[in-house]
């Protein structure tokens, strides 16, 4: 599988010390004379069993900061011809606009220099300020010329639902580029992660961020974000798989009966889902049974949605069984290799 | 098919309509300005009754957030889950390829005409000032 592009792995920013030298004088200077660091987000703490597999993880060294063992365990291991960086890291959920947009300019420089220079397998999304979209829509238009930028990389719970017109300048400056939009698993953590408040419990948090990427679909459907936006591609990270086939049931069951309340939603959801959205693998939430697998792939009735990944090194798999069975070696194919270059129009470019 | 008298045309104003049983089947005869409908009365869905249902107008949108209404009265909601069908063609709105409230024809003939037959009209007296409404089935 030396083609394989892995659509979703973490390295990891181990101080904000790295990102000084690609701030501004007045912010490298702010977070030492402020003695600010450790801008992990809450979603996925560095020293918790879902930020990294046992056999990764590196005494002394938070999860994907090491760029030789990325390499090897990564992409060498996995055999990737390309791997998305999607970094998570506090600047998209910073309360401040300003520091957040700081950290994530010099974040997308420092990914750049040290990482992507480091290793032409690697490519990555530019990480905006998520709490101030005329800020984020700058960061995209600074970076998007850097045609190792592949995407724009959103939290999965933000301040608000993602089809409201705050955000039209990051899915218009997205389009623009030609870029699609990544929504990765976690939150801001300034709202509850369930409707009913907070949960005690990281088993009730990471279970009910399927939840929060229903809402962000039926959210950008419901408001006309992809008719607004039709070049529109929107990709869902971490997300999980299986939940999708009874989403949709129930989006085009409910939508049959108020869609007069929506009337620019001219075509059933699932339409929309299955020309605009697409989701990566890991986690992909089913038993080892090929027979049921392929049955859900049957139900989400599209082979053109599904795009690989690890998600290393947060700890989905043991091994490398990276992709459940059940899936044919077309399938297989389509996913690790066609529908991640017909997602991302700039890694096309780059083999072409 | 034969045609089957199933009220007197008086009886169902424009925009008015009517549950009629045509050979123990249930139709929904609505009256659009002068013209005739006739519906199976029974939902495609899961069967509620389109009789009974709110009659309203198409609401369209050329972009998100604009709303724009017209076709008053041609509409016809099911009042179970709120399935929306046009009366003149008995197709659903979301899938009209696919979905559709079954069609019956239905006219209007004098009764002069009627007499005569061949018609079908136990049920309904039959006078010859009067027009009558008739479904084909």
């Amino acid at each position: 599988m030396a083609e394989t592009i892995d659509c979703d792995i973490h390295p990891g920013v181990p101080t904000v010390k790295v990102l000084l030298p690609y701030m501004d004088a007045y912010w490298a200077d702010a977070f030492v004379q402020r003695g600010m660091d450790g801008f992990d987000l809450a979603s996925y703490p560095p020293g918790s069993p879902i930020a990294c597999r046992p056999d990764w993880r590196r005494a002394g060294q938070k999860p994907g900061t090491d760029l030789a063992q990325l390499q090897s365990a990564a992409l060498d291991a996995f055999g990737a011809r390309f791997a998305i960086c999607n970094p998570l890291y506090g600047g998209t959920v910073a309360v401040s606009e300003t520091m957040g947009a700081a950290i994530c300019s010099a974040l997308n420089d420092w990914i750049a220099a040290e990482w992507l220079n480091a290793d032409p397998r690697l490519r990555a999304s530019i990480v905006v300020p998520a709490q101030a979209p005329h800020l984020a829509a700058e960061e995209i238009d600074r970076k998007a010329p850097d045609r190792r930028f592949v995407q724009v990389l959103l939290p999965a719970g933000a301040e608000m639902l993602y089809g409201k017109s705050y955000y039209w300048p990051i899915f218009e400056a997205a389009q623009r580029h030609g870029l699609p939009v990544g929504i990765h698993a976690g939150l801001m953590y300034r709202h509850a992660p369930t409707s009913n408040g907070w949960p005690s419990f990281h088993l009730h948090d990471y279970v009910a961020g399927a939840q929060v990427f229903e809402d962000q679909l039926l959210s950008l459907i419901s408001e006309g974000t992809f008719l607004r936006y039709p070049g529109l591609r929107i990709v869902l990270l971490e997300s999980g798989v299986t939940w999708l086939p009874g989403f949709i049931w129930r989006a085009i069951k409910t939508w049959r009966g108020v869609r007069a309340e929506v009337p620019w939603v001219k075509r059933s959801p699932a339409a929309y889902i299955r020309e605009h959205v697409r989701l990566t693998m890991q986690p992909f939430d089913a038993p080892d049974d090929p027979a049921i697998v392929a049955q859900l792939l049957e139900e989400i009735g599209s082979d053109e949605m599904l795009l690989y990944a690890t998600d290393w090194p947060h700890w989905q798999f043991e091994g490398e069984r990276a992709v459940p069975p059940g899936f044919s070696p077309a399938l297989l194919r389509r996913i690790t290799v066609d529908n991640p270059l017909a997602t991302y129009p700039r890694l096309q470019e780059s083999i072409a | 098919m034969s045609r089957h008298v199933v009220a007197a045309a008086a009886e169902v104003p424009p925009g008015g309509r009517k549950l009629v049983m045509v050979r123990g089947r249930p139709i929904a005869v609505c009256n659009l300005g002068g013209a005739f409908f006739g519906l199976l009365n029974r939902c495609p869905h899961q069967g509620g009754s389109l009789c009974e249902g709110l009659v309203t107008h198409a609401v369209t949108a050329d972009r998100p957030g604009e709303y724009r209404m017209s076709r008053q009265g041609e509409i016809i909601r099911c009042p179970w889950h709120g399935w929306e069908f046009d009366i003149r063609t008995g197709q659903s709105w979301c899938e009209p390829d696919r979905i559709a409230a079954r069609q019956y024809p239905v006219s209007v003939a004098p009764g002069a005409d009627l007499v005569k037959g061949p018609y079908v009209a136990e049920t309904i007296p039959v006078s010859v000032e009067a027009d009558y409404i008739v479904v084909e089935m």
